[in-house]
This record gives C-alpha cells, structure tokens and sequence, in this order.
C-alpha cells in the first residue's frame, strides 16, 4: 500500500511589543535577571486584574491580514486552564472558541517548486509563560518572559512534503519581519513550530486517526529531518500492522530520530472558558486602519519589482528576501536614474554580491559606487588624449618596450591611464588613442 | 448526579490536589450534592437567551503599549518560601514535552 503525509503546523510568534500583553511591565526579557519585570498581573497575585495592550491586538490583526484570514465581527479571550510552574494563574489567558482572525491561506512551494495553498484556521491572541531552569533536581521559575505576547497560527492539515513545510516557516518568518511584529528569532524562542503529523494510505479522503506531535524542534532544518523520520517510522509501523497513537515525540540531532515526550495517558483537558475579567473585542471595524498602516509583503513586493523594474522573477525574488534589502534595492534605482543606471544591472550586483542584512549599507555604497563610477566616466576624446600623453610622457621605459614589441608594455600603459583616473575612464577610448599616438610615434 | 471515586479522582488531578482513598469517598458524596443543587439552574427556560459571559457591556478596552512601572526582584519574591539567584525555586521538574 502507498501512504501520504497528512502534516498540520502550529506556529507560536512573540510580538516585539514594549510592554506585556496584559500588564505594562517591560516586556523584553531577554538576558535580563530573573523576576526583574513583574507585577501583580503577570505573577497571577490575587486580586490583579488584566488590561490588554492594544498594540498586540493591532499585530495580531496584522499577521492575520498578511495570511489572507478574515477579522471576525466578535472575538474573546479566553482562560486555558492547566498547572504548571511556568504558569503562576494556573490558566493562560488565550483564544479557543473566538479567536481573532479565521480562515486565511498561504501558498508554499515544495522542492520541486509545485505550489500549493495551505489553509489556515486561525490566528489568535495569547500570552507567554515563565521561563524555567531545571539544575541540581530543582526548577528554577523566571516571570519576566510571563505575560509577553504571543500570537498562535494554525494550519489546517494540508501539507503533504516536508519542503512545504519548511517554506511556509521561512515565509512566515519573513512576513513576521516584514511586519516588524517579531525579530521571529528561532534561537531565541521568539518563534516556535510544532507539526502534527501522521500518513494515511493514498486515496483515502478521511484524517486519520491519530496524530504524532512534534515539540520544541528550534530550527527549520531539524523539523523538516523530524518530520521526514517521523514520516518513515509511522509507514514503517503501518505496514508491519502496528497500531498508531495519539503521542507527543522530540527530536534527537546526535541520534537524528525522534522519541517519545508524553503518550495519550496523560493528554490535557484545559476545560477552556471565556475570561470574565476582559470585555469582548470588536476589531473588524478596525481592518481599514491596520490595513493602510501595513507595508508592502514580500509576493505583492516581489511581482511589482518584475513588472515594475523589468527585472527577472529569480532576481526579484532574492532582493525581497530581506526587507531592507528590497528598500535599498529601490534606494538604488532611484539614484541610478539619473546614470542612466538600468534597475536590471543594480539587481544583478545586488544578487551577485549576495549582500544581506548583515551589510545592508554595502548596498548603499555599491549603488553609489556604480553610480559614482558611471557619473565620472571621462568619455571626452580630447580629455583622454591629454591624460594618455602624460601617462606617454612619464612612462619612456614602457614605450620603448612596446616599440620593440612586448605586447605587455601596452597594458602598463593602460594601467597607468587607469590609476590616474581611478579608474573612471572609458577604457576602450583609451586603447584606441594610446595605440594610435604609439603607431604614429607621436610620442615625446 | 452522582459523581464516582474516577471522576473525583480526575477532578482532584486537574486541580492539583492530593486526595486520599478516604476523601475520595467522601468528596464524591459532596460533590455530587454541590452538582444536584448547581443543577437547580436547569429548571430555568433560557431559551432565546443570549449567553452572559462578561457584566459589563464594553467591549474594545484597550491600553497604549507605554511601559510602566514592575515589581523590584526582591519585592516580586517576597512571599515565595523558596527563592535562588533572583529565581522562584519548586521541586523538579522535567522539561514538558
Ligand atoms: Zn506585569
């Protein structure tokens, strides 16, 4: 029997927000000491009551018009009821039955290029936990991280290649970064995947039914080797008639397989309920305004610059890549104009220099190297004529050698053409007359 | 509604709450009780009534996202029983999967 990959991905984003999600401690929190940015809210004391950051709402809204889904017309927040000592509430408040925008779409290539849209379920609101640190037997809690705003995306199961999988990540890092939501910094911890996966033979229309769900994985490559095992192992078991079920697994680099974290036994009931303590939202009267305050996303980007600027689809598809890259791409146009500098020959330099956000000002000199090289072009026979008789003048030694036939001799004189016009010069027009003054022996 | 010992035994789970052999019998009676008149409410016809889920009658209350004052470390581990370097500390626990 053939079995495809049935894949659904769960993608958690930190918002780059300068306060907390309910409360208005300071909410980075990266290598700060611990328990420096708390309060009553965030520490879950009783009697504290939450106040919701509107900028998160604005973000949340954002990404979830970047990935095509709909505002809804009435969203809530809602309490996610577990125990855990990263959790000081004992409930994290999120979105379950109402969630902020549903029903978007994203479209992924896979290795072969093959496009596809990948449905999406849903965008919503939630906050982060505590960090823990487990040493010597004991766990260590650190609140700062508690409360920072988090924004979950759901895939529907669509996927069917781990390539897909891996696209849609880095495009969605990539729009998080476009939207300067989120530094979606995988190291970090600001963007965390999680995939669901399971195979069901081909041809058969139903989910199966059971899913393996693949945790803490903080890094593109390793959740794309995590699925293909995954992928293997549960055809494998398939067809030695094993009975697959519902388990959470890790990834394991140095033995580069994945193993079991928890079994279906011990499977959550979070016993969602709408959090009293927060009003309703209304935000679908608010799409207009996000949308006029949203740049331009990498695709819509990407095809303006070919139809724009002419440029080749390949071309434009690497200088969207990094916004700031696209922005100084433009930069570059612009000032070229002038040079008569056409976008194609920028964006060929661009690629071919592959400059990155690491060098983003080298964009910048390169355009105005390319720029100021064209702009001091001397074209000027007359002005040539005049360098090329002092190079003549200064050089005896290299006429001599031409005279008498090293072909060579010729090149030193160019290269002293060259250094003395920083090499702003046009070099044919300077062979032609450095020639035609040796022929004549029009020399001093 | 009488709840059995395995659902007060989940309940208490969920709750993270040891119980014993003996409380389990005895909060399975008290708890089935606490449902029987909890489900008084039933008797009431709600139909065509819109759920309640927040008194206030607001919605979209919202904060600009200025930053304000937190909690010193000392302050913020001040009823804490056990505390480390600056850390809330609780007996082990593994990494959750
Ligand atoms: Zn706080």
């Amino acid at each position: 029997m053939k079995y495809e990959p049935v894949i659904g991905l769960e993608v958690h984003v930190e918002l780059n927000t300068k306060s907390k999600m309910f409360c208005r401690c300071f909410a980075d929190y990266f290598s700060k000491e611990p328990n420096t940015h708390t309060c009553p809210i965030c520490l879950g004391l009783p009697g504290a009551l939450p106040y919701t950051n509107k900028e998160a709402i604005t973000k949340c809204i954002q990404i979830g018009l970047a990935l095509n889904c709909k505002i809804v017309d009435l969203s809530r927040f809602e309490r996610k009821n577990y125990f855990y000592p990263d959790l000081p509430k004992g409930y994290q408040i999120s979105q379950y039955r109402w969630p902020l925008c549903v029903e978007g779409w994203l479209e992924v290539e896979d290795k072969e290029g093959n496009v596809s849209k990948i449905r999406i379920n849903r965008v919503h609101q939630e906050e982060d936990t505590g960090k823990l640190t487990h040493s010597d037997g004991q766990t260590l809690i650190d609140f700062n991280r508690s409360g920072v705003p988090l924004v979950e995306i759901v895939t529907e199961p669509d996927f069917t290649d781990p390539s897909q999988v891996k696209d849609y990540a880095k495009k969605l890092q990539q729009i998080f970064r476009y939207l300067s939501v989120s530094n979606a910094d995988m190291e970090k911890g600001d963007m965390r995947l999680e995939a669901n996966v399971s195979v069901r033979p081909v041809g058969q229309k139903e989910l199966p039914n059971y899913r393996v769900e693949l945790k803490n994985i903080n890094s593109f490559r390793f959740m794309t080797a995590a699925i293909e095992y995954e992928i293997k192992r549960q055809i494998e078991a398939l067809e030695k008639g094993e009975k697959l079920t519902q388990e959470t697994r890790g990834w394991n680099e140095d033995k580069r397989e994945t193993y079991l974290q928890r079994s279906k036994e011990e499977a959550h009931d979070y016993r969602y309920f709408p959090e009293p303590d927060l009003p309703e939202l209304k935000m679908k009267s608010e799409e207009e305004r996000v949308k006029e305050e949203m740049v331009e996303l990498p695709q819509a980007k990407m095809q303006r610059f070919v139809s724009e600027y002419g440029i080749s689809k390949q071309n434009a598809q690497v200088l969207v890549e990094l916004k700031e890259v696209g922005y100084y791409f433009e930069k570059a146009v612009k000032l070229g104009e002038a040079q008569q500098i056409k976008p194609q020959e920028l964006a060929n330099y661009i690629v071919n220099q592959k400059i990155t956000l690491a060098s983003q000002d080298q964009v910048l000199r390169a355009v105005e190297f390319i720029a100021a090289k064209r702009v001091g072009i001397i074209e000027d026979e007359a002005v040539i004529k005049k360098i090329v008789l002092e190079v003549i003048k200064k050089n005896p030694k290299s006429v001599e050698d031409y005279k008498r036939g090293k072909l060579n001799a010729l090149q030193a004189l160019i290269g002293g053409v060259m250094r003395k016009t920083q090499g702003k010069v046009n070099v044919e027009k300077v062979m032609v007359v450095l020639e035609k003054k040796l022929k004549s022996g029009d020399t001093p | 509604m009488k709840l059995n010992p395995q659902q007060v035994q989940k309940v208490a789970k969920l709750a993270n709450i040891p119980v014993s052999e003996e409380e389990v019998e005895k909060y399975s009676d008290q708890l089935s009780k606490i449902l029987d008149y909890i489900d008084q409410l039933n008797s009431v016809d709600t139909a065509g009534v819109e759920p309640t889920f927040n008194i206030t009658g607001l919605s979209n209350v919202l904060r600009d996202d200025e930053v304000g004052e937190s909690l010193s470390q000392e302050e913020a581990l001040k009823n804490t029983s056990q505390k480390k370097e600056g850390f809330f500390v609780t007996k082990g626990v593994f990494e959750e999967g």
